[in-house]
């Protein structure tokens, strides 16, 4: 029983990932190395969020206060990661063939570092926990929900996927300096992150999920808009 | 010295088959643009082994409790200060004398070689290594088998095992020592680099392992980059000889020119720009064949005897210079002529593989899966600016200083600092 629920919530979690990744990102060098760059700086972000809550000594115990200081830092970090990609694409332009240029070209750049983001963010939060669902335990013993592995694996899932489209769309925004769109994605961000405290500590898990998925289907149609998308190219593209 | 060989080898062979200084002036710039040009496969060709490599040693750490059990006190004979249950005080001063013995031993060893090699007794290296890996691919593979046969309480009879080990020992020697398939060479070497590294995490003391991480990326830094450190020695001897170093002690990714490359590019300008497809054509055949062919310098330094030869292993080098020219000049002649090319490709130590997978794996047996993620990312984001360094600098450079830098870093921070935080993160389900 215990392999079931471990197996079933790897595959929920990461299972679009892992199709994505398959898909769009393994036969690519260039954006493999994209991938683990993006990582890098989803961990940088999170090492500031954890010295923060580690100094504040006597907020440790409220989760709401480095919540909202993590999310202000991811997003720095996904801002930091624009500036750098920014500064690297002239260097870029020389040591780079036709291939690996095509192969990062527009939004693929925004979708796979986005990508390599989220991935961490999300193994960061299900690992630990998906370790602890094969050993012998009783989930949720304390009062708590029994779905607490299948309510994470759900999260999970959709925050790596929004975190991709997040940062297509914030990519985009700041090539065209269109910044109310960039404070959306934080305002959106923050929206689904202090949803999340509704989780254990008020039973109300339900909610966060259905926030979640709702700003993932938004985010879905504006970061596809945003990459240049539209119902005739869906149309064209399953007639062809 | 090395660098003049280089570029004297460039005017000789362009001056045969150019018309015009123009074109060879071409010939050279279109040299610089494509090494630059294979940055991200060579990349992805070294990421994967190493990525493999820690897999094996990651996988056996959380499932095969006797690598991380020192309860039973036994260490290196080179780490003698090990009390238990000490102050931290005594922890320090141990591990750090523990190291510098372990150092003080390492370059002992690799100015011995260095000398040996200098000197020319080759007889008396080869024998050394032939035995070293006799005894990783036979003793250190039966144990590992024993172990995790008791692991998961598997009975299995002593006459299969012996068959098995008795196959898997003679393919490894034939492999690393001899010819054959590149990828069947490239495995073995990452199985012995994952056999060292469990060696090295069972048995050294656990804070003595940590400094020496430390002590020898330094060391590393010094003996490559140096003028007389040892490593730099070697390579250069190695160049001037026109021989190449160590073959199989080295892992190398060596994707080989191929006869695709012979037929269509009789003028090397037309050669399609961006067609990276020169090496992803590459067949992936066991082009060792410098070390085999000549008989006189006989370098076919197979896998050492890790321990000592380590510090030889911690160099990345490029020779594609020498392969695409030598490929150059087999336009005419028919495509067996480029089977002779020396093996392309980024080359890595054996020395890293067993370092990082140390790193990583001492990471695991913490239980916490975020340090050895955070570890593992950033071994790789310090391997990717190594091989930026090294398609910027073009000569062979240290990999150890800042992967093991990052690690080192990633793993102290995220064990101390992110992991509580994260544990009540995950606890409350909250998601950042």
């Amino acid at each position: 029983m215990p392999l079931m629920v471990f197996f079933g919530c790897t595959m929920i979690a990461f299972g679009p990932s892992l199709a994505m990744f398959i898909l769009t990102i393994a036969k690519y060098p260039l954006r493999v190395i994209l991938l683990v760059v993006g990582a890098f700086s989803w961990l940088l972000a999170l090492l500031f969020s954890a010295l923060l809550w580690l100094a504040v000594v006597p907020l440790k115990e409220q989760l709401a206060f480095s919540l909202v200081f993590s999310v202000i830092f991811q997003e720095a970090m996904r801002y930091g990661l624009f500036r750098m990609m920014k500064n690297a694409e002239n260097g870029l332009d020389d040591a780079l063939s036709e291939d690996e240029k095509k192969s990062i070209s527009n939004h693929k750049l925004s979708y796979t570092t986005g990508f390599g983001f989220g991935l961490m963010y999300g193994l960061f939060s299900i690992v630990n926990v998906l370790s602890q669902s094969i050993g012998p335990g009783s989930v949720g013993i304390d009062g708590h929900s029994s779905n607490f592995m299948l309510i994470s694996a759900f999260l999970t899932s959709s925050t790596i996927l929004l975190h991709t489209f997040w940062n297509v769309i914030v990519f985009d925004a700041l090539n065209k300096q269109q910044y109310y769109k960039v404070i959306t994605v934080v305002c959106l961000h923050m929206l689904v992150s202090c949803c999340s405290l509704l989780n254990v500590q008020q039973n109300l898990a339900f909610v966060s999920v259905i926030v979640s998925y709702i700003v993932l289907i938004g985010t879905t149609v504006w970061a596809f808009k945003a990459a240049g998308g539209s119902v005739v190219n869906i149309k064209s593209c399953l007639n062809r | 010295m090395s660098n003049s060989a280089v570029s004297t080898t460039n005017a000789n062979q362009s001056n045969n088959t150019t018309d015009s200084p123009a074109r060879r002036i071409r010939d050279e710039a279109e040299d610089a643009e494509e090494e630059l040009r294979y940055g991200a496969s060579t990349v992805i060709s070294l990421f994967i082994p190493v990525t493999l490599c820690m897999l094996v040693v990651v996988a056996t750490i959380t499932s095969v409790s006797y690598y991380t059990d020192q309860s039973q006190q036994q260490f290196l004979v080179y780490t003698p200060f090990h009390t238990t249950n000490a102050a931290p005080a005594q922890v320090v001063w141990e591990s750090i004398a523990n190291s510098l013995i372990m150092i003080g031993v390492i370059v002992v060893m690799t100015v011995f070689l260095v000398l040996l090699y200098k000197y020319r007794c080759y007889k008396v290296i080869h024998g050394w290594l032939i035995l070293s890996t006799l005894l990783l691919v036979f003793l250190f593979a039966y144990l590992y088998l024993a172990e995790v046969l008791r692991a998961y309480n598997t009975a299995v009879d002593y006459i299969t095992v012996v068959i098995v080990l008795w196959n898997f020992g003679v393919v490894g020697m034939i492999c690393i020592h001899w010819k054959g398939p590149l990828l069947l060479q490239q495995a073995y070497l990452i199985i012995v680099s994952s056999l060292m590294a469990l060696v090295f995490i069972k048995y050294l003391p656990e804070w003595t392992a940590w400094v020496i991480l430390g002590f020898i990326s330094i060391y590393d830094l010094l003996a490559v980059l140096c003028p007389k450190g040892p490593l730099r020695m070697l390579v250069e001897t190695a160049q001037s000889r026109n021989e190449s170093l160590f073959p199989a002690l080295i892992y190398s990714s060596g994707m080989m020119w191929t006869v695709g490359m012979a037929q269509n590019a009789p003028a090397p300008n037309q050669q399609p720009r961006g067609n990276g497809s020169f090496s992803t054509l590459g067949v992936w055949v066991h082009s060792d064949n410098t070390s085999s062919t000549s008989q006189g310098s006989d370098t076919g330094f197979d896998v050492a005897w890790q321990r000592r030869h380590n510090r030889n292993s911690g160099e990345v080098i490029i020779t594609s210079n020498e392969t695409r020219n030598q490929a150059r000049q087999q336009l005419g002649p028919p495509p067996e002529g480029s089977e002779e090319a020396e093996d392309k490709g980024v080359k890595l130590g054996l020395g890293d593989f067993i370092f990082y997978s140390v790193l990583v794996g001492k990471a695991s047996a913490t239980g916490d899966w975020n340090t050895t993620i955070a570890c593992f990312v950033a071994i790789l984001i310090g391997l990717c600016l190594t091989l930026i360094l090294l398609a910027i600098y073009r000569k062979a450079l240290p990999a150890l200083p800042i992967s093991i830098t990052f690690g080192l870093v990633f793993y102290f921070s995220t064990d101390y600092v992110v992991r509580p935080y994260m544990d009540s993160i995950n606890s409350a389900q909250v998601y950042l």
